[in-house]
């Protein structure tokens, strides 16, 4: 079947919002992550909890809450716009942030959880050899933790891939800037006669979604042959 | 059985440290002053706080007081709110379980902490382990004697300026323990890293120290030269009970090739005939010898197999509680002391007493090298 150029432009947009989604939140999720596996402070269950928030918060009411914060008139929104000229809702921008924000908790869950399984002890061993925390934690830390990262990464993207409501509530459903195929597919499912085409984004959907599947199973099985081949 | 090794040279820089530190219930209240050359043991049963110290002095703990210093370097003082981190301390440690990096390679494992490269030294290291073969192995591969080795060899190479060593034979099954000691005596001899060794065994810790430090409920019990401290009677059921052992120090001065023996002199008037050492001559020896391999006599004797005659003096005796059929007694043998153990019977039959002059003696075949 060839795809038309609707049906690619909601492609190219699903992937390019779900890979900036990832993209801005890994870095951001390694570092959570870190903080919640290793250290203990005050507050650590309230930004625990604020992580989750968007697990079980409506989808609509995360949307709702970022228009309220990143909007032009809001409190953070306004800023960006006055000092950086940047203005979120209804981009392709905003879009990726959304689905970050809603693909956040998936992520920091998974490398949490391979964090916390990587043993103090080992890190403790190489600050005996010298290395400082940063070293520790990009020499061993994160290597150990890859497979867990790596989970993390891919629950995220698809995740983002197929983020709805709080995409369409901040970023709005705009052809050719923030429709990507959930939102594409919402639309032709809203206009009658449109059942075949509706169908078609279904299948296009299942395929992205397998083949990341596919890829992160392969990627996970690459990592593991190359930290046993690497010789530091 | 006694053992013979060989010694280090006199102290130069010191550790010294005073920390008190609460672990839930359990308190540590140390002070000490160690030489920082040659092996000092820290020797206790288990739950004494010798790990707890250890980890204090690599950094990886901080105690709630103290202060921590080696050489010149203050590594930690709590009032001063000094705290070098470990990555800086330059210590390395060896832990019980190896803790070697599962993703990386064991040569991986062991330039992790190298500073620069370095290709004479590690090679010098890793046949000083005996560690060749093992390079291009993944840690999970190996076992248990290989990698402590591999542990060791990565300590080595950060270049510490002092080495602990936490129980690094525990787990072992005896024969690799015994490899694993000659490789640490080896180590010893021929790097020249002081060496802090925790130890909860007597016989491995006697075996290899040259200071020792005794500890008990968090508390140091004793701490001077292993010999002195060999020949306390309050510390016997410590430090070896039944094993009890006097160390003494000695000159090469002759080969005996026809049978094999070797002639120490222990100073101008004594000398001690052992099994043949491969040691050159003029080389300063220690020798172990174990308080029940030595026999008295109220005089000199011939025609009897014992080659070794010492003429003695009675310094002091007395009887522990534990072994009330036995004498522990301490012998003046020139300027050494000697430990020896005879029945009660004997002691009473030959009328033994403080002050006497007696001969010491001891079978050539009861001193093995290693």
């Amino acid at each position: 079947m060839t795809l038309s150029p609707a049906e690619w432009e909601a492609i190219r947009l699903s992937l390019l919002i779900g890979l900036a989604a990832v993209a801005w939140i890994l870095p951001l999720g390694i570092g959570v992550a870190w903080l919640l596996a290793r250290y203990e402070f005050r507050g650590k269950a309230l930004l625990d909890g604020l992580i989750h928030l968007p697990l079980v918060l409506p989808p609509v009411v995360v949307g709702y809450l970022l228009l309220v914060a990143l909007g032009r008139q809001g409190v953070i929104g306004q800023w960006l716009y006055s000092t950086l000229g940047v203005s979120l809702p209804f981009t392709w921008q905003g879009a990726a942030v959304a689905s970050g924000v809603m693909a956040f908790p998936l992520l920091v869950r998974a490398l949490r959880l391979s964090l916390e399984a990587v043993d103090p002890k080992l890190e403790a061993a190489a600050s005996t050899l010298g290395a400082n925390r940063w070293r520790v934690f990009t020499t061993i830390t994160l290597p150990l933790a890859i497979p867990g990262l790596l989970t993390g990464t891919v629950l995220a993207f698809a995740r983002a891939l197929s983020e709805f409501g709080a995409t369409i509530t901040f970023a709005s459903n705009i052809p050719g800037e923030t429709r990507t195929l959930p939102l594409a597919l919402y639309t032709l499912i809203q206009s009658p006669g449109q059942e075949a085409a509706a169908a078609r984004l279904c299948v296009i959907a299942i395929a992205i979604a397998l083949a990341s599947l596919i890829a992160s199973e392969w990627l996970a099985r690459r990592t593991r042959q190359r930290l046993q081949e690497r010789d530091g | 059985m006694a053992n013979v090794t060989n010694r280090q040279s006199p102290a130069a820089s010191r550790l010294t440290l005073q920390v008190e530190q609460q672990l839930g219930a359990f308190q540590l209240l140390a002070a000490l002053d160690l030489p920082a050359i040659g092996v000092s043991g820290i020797f206790g049963p288990s739950g004494s706080g010798k790990t707890s110290l250890l980890r204090l002095i690599a950094g990886l703990e901080r105690p709630i007081r103290g202060t921590i210093t080696l050489g010149e370097q203050t590594l930690l003082n709590t009032q001063q709110g000094i705290f070098i981190p470990p990555h800086r301390r330059r210590i390395g440690v060896v832990f019980q379980e190896a803790r070697l990096f599962p993703h990386y390679l064991v040569r991986g494992n062991l330039a992790y902490g190298m500073r620069s490269p370095a290709p004479q030294r590690f090679a010098e290291i890793v046949e000083l382990l005996g560690i060749e073969r093992l390079l291009e192995r993944m840690p999970g591969t190996l076992s248990g004697g290989e990698a402590r080795r591999v542990a060791i060899g990565r300590a080595l190479l950060s270049e510490p300026q002092l080495l602990l060593m936490d129980e690094p034979l525990t787990g072992l099954d005896d024969a690799r323990k015994n490899e694993l000691l000659r490789y640490i005596t080896r180590l010893t001899q021929q790097v020249d890293i002081p060496i802090v060794y925790v130890s909860h065994d007597a016989k491995e810790i006697t075996s290899i120290a040259d200071h020792l430090v005794v500890m008990k409920a968090g508390q140091v019990r004793a701490s001077n030269k292993l010999d002195a401290l060999l020949q306390r009677f309050d510390l016997t059921h410590e430090l070896g009970g039944f094993d009890a052992a006097s160390l003494l120090e000695g000159t090469v001065i002759a080969h005996d090739a026809t049978y094999d023996l070797t002639h120490l002199a222990l100073d101008d008037g004594h000398q001690l005939v052992l099994p043949g050492i491969s040691a050159a001559l003029g080389r300063r020896l220690r020798v172990r010898i174990l308080a029940r391999d030595i026999a008295l006599s109220l005089v000199p004797i011939s025609g009897t197999s014992y080659r070794n005659q010492l003429s003695a003096t009675i310094v002091d005796n007395t009887i522990l509680p534990e072994t009330p059929y036995t004498v522990e007694i301490r012998l003046a043998i020139g300027t050494f002391t000697l430990r020896a153990r005879l029945t009660r019977k004997s002691w009473d039959e030959m009328g033994l007493k403080q002050g006497m002059q007696v001969t010491a003696l001891i079978r050539s075949v009861s001193f093995s090298a290693c």
